[in-house]
């Protein structure tokens, strides 16, 4: 059976292919104003990655915050859901999930089956969430995909307010005025996004098999600093760690 | 075919011409000669009403509740106070009620905002004793009395001195019997006030019963309807023809149960809440309805105006019964109301979040409540505190638990579509099917 999971998130819209429990095919595109066509064109991309038609996609699952736009959809399923089906896909004795995506940060508490039993989602504030570092990013004057290893090159602690991006920036910018390094500035941002991740983390209890999903898992940094929160030896993240909660509405739309 | 027969509240007509003749009556007080008075919704009315019995008041919280739920009038007494200089994260109520002041504009009736000839109040929370100070100055003026209510939590949960503690509140109304005669010129009329504090106990034991009723399933009233109904128990303790209307409520409700009428035909799940809800968000409720889930209530509207004592024997829940006998000096109606006061559900969190959890916990228990939904009040400084608490003690105790972040008064501090999704994870987490589109 070949099932499809579409996540159309605030950022990306994902969607995977699957084929009798194997991936088979992915793609990403930005969802940008127009979530229908993003959709409609991830759809398409994944299926041609899998070499198949659009007709031989037996059913499709949408998730995220825009899967009202997934009109193809057979059905949807929400965000927790799909974060721990896709999670358990990948790692069966994972019992606690984080996803961390660019407008939301969500944990998990799983049971045996990879069904969600208790979840917490960040409140109102970005500060929990991918769009946090891109702020940071942005006033540090350094592309995204460069922050995670500028903060690999520092080992200094400097306390951050990661309550709120606005006084964060306003610490960043104070930061830079007093002269501090780059890449202590970035470890710092990573560290407070991490500490306030790993605080709603434990609001639903921590296990020692933790997964993260999400964009943010290809942050070397912030994985780097999560264990250090965390005080494991590994976060369990897959290959693709943004396409976990499509793979979740695939598994889903597959019955299992 | 529904799972259940429902039936709409025939005491509904009545609830809406009796809360429109309190405001009515604050209103027009003046043209017959009467007096007015402004406080919480908590002030010990009854001993107010030894003044006379044309003498009205507007309770601050359900009249600032009544302000939010109307939103383009909340915007503008929000703006107004903030323009003031008040800080936008007070106590929503009391902006909605400073700003109506500010605007000269009565909410529930229209018009120019009626003044006060006093303030009668009490104070619990951080918010109740500055709220009538700022609004006497913005009213020019007014005499402001506030019973201070701070006294420790009831027995079970604070056993200690508690004769003393209770004489402490009642000393203070007794000087407030002086000082209102003082500031109105009135002669007091102990009779009146001991026939008040009677129907305080009436009222307050009543709707602790009616709520009891919510026990059946399916269950009679949903938590929607009960804030409607709630209301009159924070309007005026002591009005005789609200006691007297809960006595009605009452028969209509059993009645409800008798043939089990449900409040909603689809119930499959039972939820409880806390705090004041978003009030002009009240969707969030029929939205639960379209997943079979009816809230029946939560300490809050069982709470705020009904009288109850926890039972942490029995970790019981049930009406405080009214007392053998009418009071017969002033002195000991002042220790009667004190003592009844005291035992109010909602003032017992102030002390320490677990006496919150255990009665929620009871609540959940014999209220067969499969789920709790928390409400990280950003708009209520007092009925907030220890939630996040209260959210692990249940945890502990094995019920499921979900929060979401609002204002009750404050459209401006809630996600609509993030509550609602939060709500659909919830749902489906206790067991309901998504409803079919």
């Amino acid at each position: 059976m070949i099932t499809a999971g579409i996540d159309c998130g605030s950022k990306n819209t994902k969607t995977v292919v699957l084929k009798d429990g194997e991936l088979i095919g992915k793609a990403t595109v930005q969802t940008g104003f127009d979530q229908e066509k993003a959709v409609e064109e991830s759809l398409a991309k994944a299926v041609e990655d899998a070499g198949i038609s659009g007709d031989d996609v037996s059913k499709i699952f949408g998730t995220g915050s825009g899967r009202e736009a997934i009109k193809m959809a057979d059905d949807t399923v929400n965000e927790i859901k799909a974060m721990s089906r896709g999670a358990f896909f990948f790692f069966p004795n994972v019992r606690t999930v984080a996803d961390v995506g660019a407008e939301e940060g969500r944990a998990a508490k799983l049971d045996e089956n990879g069904n969600p039993v208790d979840f917490a989602i960040n409140e109102k504030c970005a500060a929990g969430a991918g769009a946090f570092i891109e702020a940071m990013g942005r006033a540090l004057e350094t592309p995204l995909e460069e922050m995670g290893a500028l903060s690999l090159q520092s080992d200094k602690e400097i306390p951050m307010n990661a309550q709120c991006v606005i006084f964060a920036e306003s610490e960043v910018v104070g930061l830079i005025h007093a002269k501090t390094e780059k890449q202590d500035i970035s470890k710092a941002i990573h560290d407070a996004m991490a500490s306030r991740i790993v605080s709603m983390i434990r609001r639903i209890g921590v296990n020692e098999d933790v997964a993260m999903i999400g964009g943010v898992g290809y942050n070397p940094a912030f994985v780097g600093a999560m264990k250090r929160e965390l005080k494991l030896e590994k976060i369990h993240i897959p290959d693709d760690p943004e396409y976990g909660s499509a793979v979740g509405a695939a598994v889903l739309a597959s019955g299992q | 075919m529904a799972k259940y027969p429902t039936e709409p509240l025939k005491c509904w007509p009545k609830a809406k011409e009796l809360r429109n003749n309190f405001y009515k009556n604050f209103d027009k007080a003046k043209e017959e000669g009467g007096l007015r008075w402004m406080g919480s919704a908590w002030a010990p009315d009854a001993v107010v009403r030894g003044l006379g019995e044309d003498v009205y008041s507007v309770t601050g919280e359900p009249y600032g509740a009544s302000c939010a739920f109307d939103k383009p009038l909340s915007s503008k007494f929000l703006n107004a106070a903030e323009n003031y200089g008040f800080a936008r994260d007070l106590c929503a109520y009391m902006r909605n009620y400073w700003g109506s002041i500010l605007c000269d504009e009565y909410a529930l009736g229209g018009g120019k905002f009626p003044k006060a000839d006093f303030a009668w109040s009490q104070h619990i929370c951080c918010s109740h004793a500055k709220w009538y100070q700022n609004a006497c100055e913005l009213e020019g003026g007014v005499p402001l009395y506030c019973v201070d209510v701070g006294a420790g939590a009831y027995p079970p949960f604070e056993p200690e001195m508690y004769q003393h503690r209770v004489k402490y509140v009642a000393d203070q109304m007794l000087d407030g019997i002086d000082w209102l005669q003082k500031v109105t010129g009135r002669e007091y009329n102990d009779d009146l006030f001991f026939e008040a504090v009677w129907n305080d106990m009436r009222l307050t034991s009543k709707w602790a019963e009616i709520c009891m009723l919510n026990r059946a399933v399916p269950a009679p009233l949903d938590e929607k309807s009960i804030y409607s109904l709630y209301v009159f128990g924070v309007l005026e303790q002591s009005n005789r023809e609200f006691a007297d209307f809960y006595d009605e409520v009452y028969d209509e409700i059993k009645d409800r149960v008798d043939r089990g009428i449900a409040a909603i035909p689809e119930e499959k799940a039972r939820v409880m809440t806390d705090t004041q809800p978003p009030w002009a968000f009240l969707k969030i409720y029929r939205y639960m309805e379209q997943w079979g889930a009816v809230s029946i209530g939560s300490l809050y509207t069982f709470g705020l105006g009904g009288t109850w004592l926890y039972d942490d024997e029995n970790n019981e829940f049930l009406p405080r019964a009214m007392p053998d006998k009418k009071p017969e000096t002033r002195e000991e109606a002042c220790m009667m109301l004190a003592d009844w006061h005291l035992s109010k559900p909602e003032y017992q969190h102030f002390y320490h979040p677990d006496y919150k959890t255990k009665m929620m916990d009871a609540i959940a228990k014999h209220w067969k409540v499969d789920g709790i939904i928390l409400h990280y009040n950003r708009g209520c400084e007092g009925l907030s505190v220890g939630i996040a608490e209260n959210r692990l003690g249940l945890l502990e105790k094995g019920h499921k638990v979900m929060a979401y972040e609002g204002n009750m008064g404050d459209e401006r501090e809630f996600d609509e579509a993030a509550t609602i999704n939060r709500l659909a994870i919830f749902l489906e987490s206790i067991g309901l099917e998504k409803p079919k589109k």
